[in-house]
């Protein structure tokens, strides 16, 4: 694997080894030198035309804790938006000797676009493209519903009777997609929980169940619960009605989680809106994984930068 | 001059001679005099020369991509005699003075008759009439009016124009795309569209305006002409309203008849063009309705775009794809060679029925004695991997790249001017000066 | 052509020699840690701690050094899956801690591995034991305990068995 572009080629063996070495990460984490010498010498290239501060601290971590260089190029939308301009960012940054580039664009496709053009010869990891796939976001949450659920077997396990419910705004989640696929191959079952206009159309090849409400997701008693950012300007154009009715039917709130195993796990990829998709006191709950998330986000990226590394073609 | 073909497929049927004196067919027959010129068809198919209703030249405003003289070029080499350009130039084609400089371009350049394409709104605003009556009583004499990359989307204006056109003899040739539903949209919505968290263009953005537009055709008795038509639900309201007698057209376009949004799966933007590519249900739907008639002609939509544009994101990509060169090739390999029409109906939908929505003289009779010398030559049974060098226009934006493709234009001849001899396109001063 | 050049009885012999050395080496000295580096080496200490226990009654702590990511030979590399690390809750500081491998060849692992266990911890001392020593060393890297050596070529594969990992004790070159 020379670079981690969707979860869509992700295959269930290379996965596990990852999610492997990342346990492997998150004790390094932990030592006198929370360093490993791995990347010396490589430049690891942060190119966020999107804002996303707290990904890019997360891959800024994880490529300094491999002792690689870390450069970041930060941009938003209007100034570099065409795609000359893009190859053009790409190649300085590789003259400048990015050996990975990790890329973060609001268009789907631009991290493949990257790859099948050549225009780089560098590692490309994808941090997020467009409503298309964020591949880390999904590992690591994979990462972290092994180790909550798994504990001390998680090691070399896959996913496979794990049930997980995605609740929210499907439609405009990379973070959906990517897991939706991701989980699939580890063998867990995915429902999905939205409103029709949250949901993309003709997703059988996702081969996850839709159910309406999260009440209903619920009654599946799932071992996960997984909500997702809903952006508040979706209401303006008519995906749903209001954000009190939005709550009401897919919010993960005090009740719903009552109605969980106890057991069971409420996860968010972050920045939350507390009291919309989920309320704040579910978030600071011992059964939520937010901040374990955030923690195991670096482990996992330090994982992939290192699984990547291996394969220069 | 004369010119003598020597045992050409007539229509694909049978063998035959052609003789050309000047810009007129003399004979077709068995010949016995002898010409000037002498072409050896054995094994060769006659065609009358093509018509497209739809191609985008870019001349004036958009020279970098496409000139009347670079895309004349392409049309020839394709087989075309005569190319319908659109409007959206730059500035738009929405004046007698500006159709009538379009025209007399096309003369210049010699390879193929070039007939202007009108806007039918202002600056393709969508507000406000453009010149119509003037174009149409201009030189250019023009007859089809589209506001083509955009929809003429506000009912009430789409009435008006229809009414108006037909005042002239003229037809809309409707670009049917609903604005609102089709918002950022970038590729066929559906199991693609949601795997590349693409914004998806339903079909029904596409079918509903079909829909309004033939009811409103109906009402005010006026002609319509759809374009680009992509999806089942289209062939379902076109075949509808035909049967109801609505003087309504369609045409689709050949990677319509080849091309699904699979092709979308790598984001390579050589494959974002408007409409969209579809399913493939969708395009067989298309090949059976131009076998039975529904869709009446085939155009290419010729879309040519600098590599700047298409070498980048999909997203920052210009929709669009070239066709002239490629399109016989796509329309023999999709129809003829899979057996849903005939030689004689490639004849038909490439030449006689475009020529006749775009009331263009001298296609009526093809091939019959007395017509106009326009005259392709293809050898079908020709086979070769579709590459760069089969395109002479200033873009490279070939979806067929790679691909193998039946079918060679070896001759085309324009008003009794050979403009493609042997396969290779003439040189620009002997079309000229001929 | 394999040829067998260690068997079970001379691999017992030859740990059980390496566990004298040791304790001989200890003068007296306690708090000893076995780290084995994956695979064999593991299993190799968690023979050697077992002996020497019994030679002079001890608490000798044993653990696992992964070295992979401290390797120099990444970036040429496929992907080498790791294994946990792990070291004695008491960690390694003052510690006198013997690496534990089957093979010493280029002495690039065991450098790997002084890398990898400065950033557990500052142990006193640091020794090496190795099952076989067959040469052609990269680096200035010697091991301290050694159960036998072995002469070869550097076309030569040496092959190490052990019963916890591969069902026989034995030592072949192919």
């Amino acid at each position: 694997m020379k670079h981690l572009i969707s979860a869509r080629g992700l295959e269930a063996t290379p996965t596990v080894a990852i999610l492997d070495t990342a346990m492997d990460m998150v004790d390094v984490r932990t030592r006198e030198v929370k360093k490993l010498p791995t990347l010396r010498g490589k430049t690891v290239a942060n190119v966020f035309f999107e804002d996303s501060t707290r990904t890019r601290l997360s891959f800024e971590a994880a490529a300094l804790a491999l002792s690689a260089d870390v450069t970041t190029f930060t941009t938003q939308g209007s100034s570099v938006s065409k795609g000359e301009s893009l190859k053009d960012t790409l190649q300085t940054l590789e003259a400048m000797g990015a050996d990975f580039i990790v890329l973060r664009h609001p268009h789907s496709g631009v991290a493949s676009t990257v790859v099948n053009s050549g225009w780089v010869d560098a590692h490309i990891i994808n941090a997020g493209d467009g409503t298309h796939e964020h591949p880390t976001q999904a590992l690591l949450d994979a990462f972290t519903m092994r180790s909550r659920l798994r504990g001390e077997n998680a090691r070399g396990s896959n996913l496979a009777g794990i049930s997980v419910v995605i609740v929210g705004d499907i439609f405009h989640s990379r973070v959906a997609r990517s897991n939706a696929l991701l989980l699939r191959t580890l063998g867990a079952t995915v429902t999905l929980a939205a409103p029709q206009t949250l949901l993309p159309r003709e997703i059988d090849s996702w081969g996850a169940a839709i159910v309406s409400t999260l009440d209903e997701a619920i009654d599946l008693q799932p071992d996960v619960v997984m909500t997702l950012r809903v952006q508040r300007e979706r209401m303006t154009s008519g995906f749903f009605p209001s954000e009190s009715e939005f709550t009401q039917l897919w919010g993960m709130n005090d009740s719903r989680l009552r109605r969980l195993p106890p057991t069971s796990i409420v996860m968010h990829p972050g920045p939350m809106n507390r009291g919309l998709e989920i309320s704040g006191s579910v978030a600071d709950s011992p059964q939520s994984t937010v901040t374990e998330q955030v923690a195991n986000g670096v482990a996992v990226r330090m994982a992939v930068l290192y699984t990547l590394m291996g394969d220069s073609r | 001059m004369t010119i003598l073909i020597r045992g050409a497929s007539l229509m694909g049927e049978g063998a035959t001679d052609i003789l050309i004196d000047g810009d007129t067919i003399r004979e077709v027959g068995t010949v016995k005099v002898s010409a000037d010129r002498v072409i050896d068809a054995h094994g060769i198919i006659a065609l009358p020369g093509l018509v497209d209703l739809h191609s985008h030249l870019r001349e004036p405003g958009g020279e970098g991509s496409e000139t009347i003289l670079s895309g004349s070029r392409a049309a020839a080499a394709g087989g075309f005699t005569t190319v319908h350009t659109m409007a959206n130039t730059s500035p738009v084609a929405d004046t007698a003075e500006l159709v009538e400089l379009v025209a007399e371009r096309g003369r210049h350049a010699g390879y193929v008759q070039v007939r202007p394409i009108g806007a039918v709104t202002r600056n393709l605003d969508g507000e406000q009439l453009a010149d119509i009556g003037g174009m149409a009583h201009s030189s250019a004499a023009v007859t089809v009016f589209s506001d083509d990359g955009r929809c003429v989307g506000d009912p009430l204006l789409m009435r008006r124009a229809l009414e108006y056109v037909s005042t002239f003899g003229g037809v809309i040739a409707q670009h049917a795309q609903d604005p609102r539903l089709t918002i950022d949209a970038v590729v066929n919505e559906g199991r693609v569209s949601s795997e590349l968290g693409l914004r998806g263009w339903p079909s029904v953005a596409e079918e509903s305006i079909i829909a309004r537009d033939v009811l409103l055709a109906e009402y005010v008795g006026a002609r319509l002409h759809v374009c680009h038509i992509s999806t089942a639900g289209s062939v379902d309201v076109i075949r509808w309203a035909k049967k109801r007698g609505i003087a309504v057209t369609a045409e689709v376009t050949p990677h319509h008849l080849l091309l699904t949004d699979d092709c979308a799966l790598t984001y390579d933007p050589v494959f974002k063009v408007n409409p969209p590519l579809r399913t493939a249900d969708d395009v067989q739907q298309l090949r059976l309705a131009v076998a039975d008639g529904t869709i009446d002609i085939v155009a290419t939509d010729h879309a040519p775009h600098a590599s700047s544009t298409k070498d980048c994101t999909w997203h920052d990509a210009s929709f669009g794809m070239v066709g002239l060169e490629s399109a016989l090739s796509v329309v023999q390999h999709t129809l003829v060679d899979a057996g849903h029409i005939t030689w004689p109906d490639v004849a038909r939908i490439l030449s006689v029925a475009p020529a006749a929505i775009g009331r263009v003289g001298g296609y009526g009779a093809p091939l019959a004695v007395g017509s106009k010398a326009n005259i392709t030559l293809v050898d079908p049974a020709h086979t070769a991997n579709w590459d760069t060098s089969r395109l002479h226009g200033r873009s490279t934006n070939s979806p067929f790249i790679g691909t193998v493709l039946p079918g060679r234009v070896v001759s085309t001849i324009f008003n009794g001017t050979e403009t493609v001899v042997d396969g290779f396109l003439v040189e620009p001063e002997i079309v000229r000066n001929a | 052509m394999t040829r067998v050049v260690l068997t079970k009885p001379d691999i017992d012999r030859a740990l059980k020699r390496i566990a004298h050395e040791i304790v001989e080496s200890q003068r007296g000295r306690f708090g000893l840690i076995f780290l084995g580096i994956p695979t064999r080496g593991v299993h190799l200490a968690r023979r050697l701690a077992r002996l020497v226990a019994d030679i002079e009654p001890q608490d000798v702590q044993v653990g696992t050094l992964d070295v992979t990511m401290y390797r120099d030979d990444l970036a040429t590399q496929s992907t080498r899956a790791t294994v946990a690390t792990e070291i004695p809750s008491s960690g390694v500081d003052g510690s006198t801690v013997i690496l534990v491998d089957d093979v010493l060849f280029s002495g690039r692992t065991a450098r790997a591995a002084l890398d990898a266990i400065t950033a557990l911890g500052r142990p006193d001392v640091v020794r090496f034991a190795v099952l076989v020593d067959r040469g052609h060393r990269e680096l200035p890297i010697r091991a301290d305990f050694v159960g036998k050596n072995l002469p070869t070529s550097t076309s030569e594969r040496v092959n190490v068995s052990i019963a916890e990992v591969d069902d026989l004790d034995e030592v072949s070159i192919a």
